[in-house]
């Protein structure tokens, strides 16, 4: 069994994890990582998507996290998410609000860098939603 | 002097009134609980916010890269106020107490030649200050229909400083509101946000020592898109304390009122019970002195 490390999770409104756990699969970026105990610092802004964490005592779960940053040292990892769900409880409504406004930043950006900046948050979120909602 | 009938009909509305104020307070006081909570709850994500902001500031060592929203413009001639207040009155001074210290702030900038704008959050806030400075008030906001304060009603708020600051509207801005000591006691706070200004080193991280990080992708970039995170932040702690602060004052105002209307009951009360002693009195006085005419 791996060694255990404490992993904490924090949205605006409130810590949602703060626990021991094995491993944390982050969205990060410039692409997915897992970080187990003694990871090297790292620091990492992530993008729309599924964090996968499992607790020393070998669960697992599962939440939806709508961009942030990721602070990892070898002692824990803290993720500060803009916004985190945890999968079970994720609204549909939400999802579809969210991607209709990254449309419409797509839609309305004024120069080429804004909108390929937009877009890849369209192109992000909307595979977040295929991920997560079994059509 | 009023009838008996009339101190009977006041010590009656009174009585009402102090119903009212009675409830109030209890509502305030179990909103207070809720505001506080949320307050506690919002405070871990800022702490941390605040560590890995010194700690990337530390990365990049004020290094030309840093966003225009943390270095600020160079200048400081346009000002943009963003003052927080409650949307509804009855809780004492709470409201005019941010209002006055607002109100201190943008005499003073305009007697030094500056131009000010301002947003006003809360209708309260805008409904004093529009009396005075009604052509810099620039936008509102309103959660009059907000139940729960979510960060979405904060980064809404801050969105929009941003949106002007890169259109070049504003140099510096700070954000008014109330910080929450205690049930009895907010403090009026003004707080500048942008420039953001370089977090003190002190608040180095206390579990990664003095490890090299990696970044991903480089810290410049991670700077850019956390800085107006954290403004975001910002005034989202600046609502949750206000929320709270504003159930406090309106809790101790409420407090005050049924001890007042307490008080005025038993006024009354005892001139009542004195006009009803003297009129008995005085029927037998004149039933007595009928009889010894007898």
């Amino acid at each position: 069994m791996a060694e255990a490390f404490q992993f904490e999770l924090v949205s605006p409104e409130r810590l949602l994890v703060s626990e021991q756990v094995e491993s944390v699969v982050i969205p990060g970026a410039e692409g997915e990582m897992t970080v187990m105990a003694h990871h090297a610092p790292v620091m990492t802004t992530i993008k729309p998507g599924v964090v996968t964490v499992k607790t020393a005592t070998g669960k697992e779960e599962r939440y939806v996290v709508f961009g942030g940053f990721a602070d990892i040292v070898p002692s824990g990892c803290t993720l500060l998410a803009e916004s985190a769900v945890a999968v079970g409880d994720i609204d549909r409504a939400d999802l579809a609000r969210r991607i209709q406004e990254a449309k419409e930043d797509a839609a309305d950006a004024k120069d080429d860098q804004t909108r390929s900046k937009a877009e890849q948050f369209l192109s992000q979120l909307t595979t977040l939603e295929g991920a997560i909602l079994p059509a | 002097m009023p009838s008996l009938k009339d101190l009977r009909n006041r010590i009656a509305s009174v009585k009402a009134t102090q119903k009212i104020t009675k409830a109030m307070q209890m509502v305030a006081a179990a909103k207070l609980r809720r505001a506080q909570e949320a307050a506690e709850a919002a405070r871990p994500y800022s702490e941390r916010m605040g560590a890995v902001l010194a700690n990337i500031t530390q990365a990049i060592g004020g290094g030309g890269d840093a966003p225009a929203l943390m270095t600020g413009t160079g200048k400081d001639d346009v000002h943009l106020l963003v003052v927080c207040t409650a949307e509804r009155g009855l809780c004492g001074g709470f409201n005019s107490q941010i209002a006055r210290l607002a109100r201190d702030h943008i005499r003073k900038l305009l007697a030094d030649g500056k131009q000010v704008k301002i947003i006003c959050v809360g209708k309260k806030g805008y409904d004093i200050l529009r009396r005075d400075y009604a052509a810099q008030v620039i936008d509102r906001v309103d959660l009059r229909e907000v139940k729960t304060l979510g960060f979405v009603n904060a980064d809404a708020i801050a969105k929009k400083v941003i949106h002007l600051f890169n259109e070049g509207g504003f140099d510096i801005c700070t954000l008014f509101y109330s910080q929450f000591k205690s049930v009895i006691s907010q403090i009026p706070t003004a707080q500048q946000i942008i420039p953001a200004g370089a977090p003190s080193a002190a608040a180095e991280t206390t579990n990664g020592g003095n490890a090299v990080y990696e970044y991903e992708p480089e810290p410049g970039e991670i700077l850019s898109d956390l800085i107006p995170r954290n403004i975001s932040v910002q005034v989202f702690r600046a609502l949750l304390e206000n929320a709270a602060g504003e159930m406090g004052a309106k809790m101790s105002a409420m407090d005050n009122a049924t001890r007042n209307a307490g008080d005025m009951i038993n006024k009354l009360s005892i001139t009542y019970n004195r006009q009803r002693q003297a009129q008995i009195t005085k029927e037998l006085i004149e039933i007595i002195s009928g009889a010894e005419a007898l």
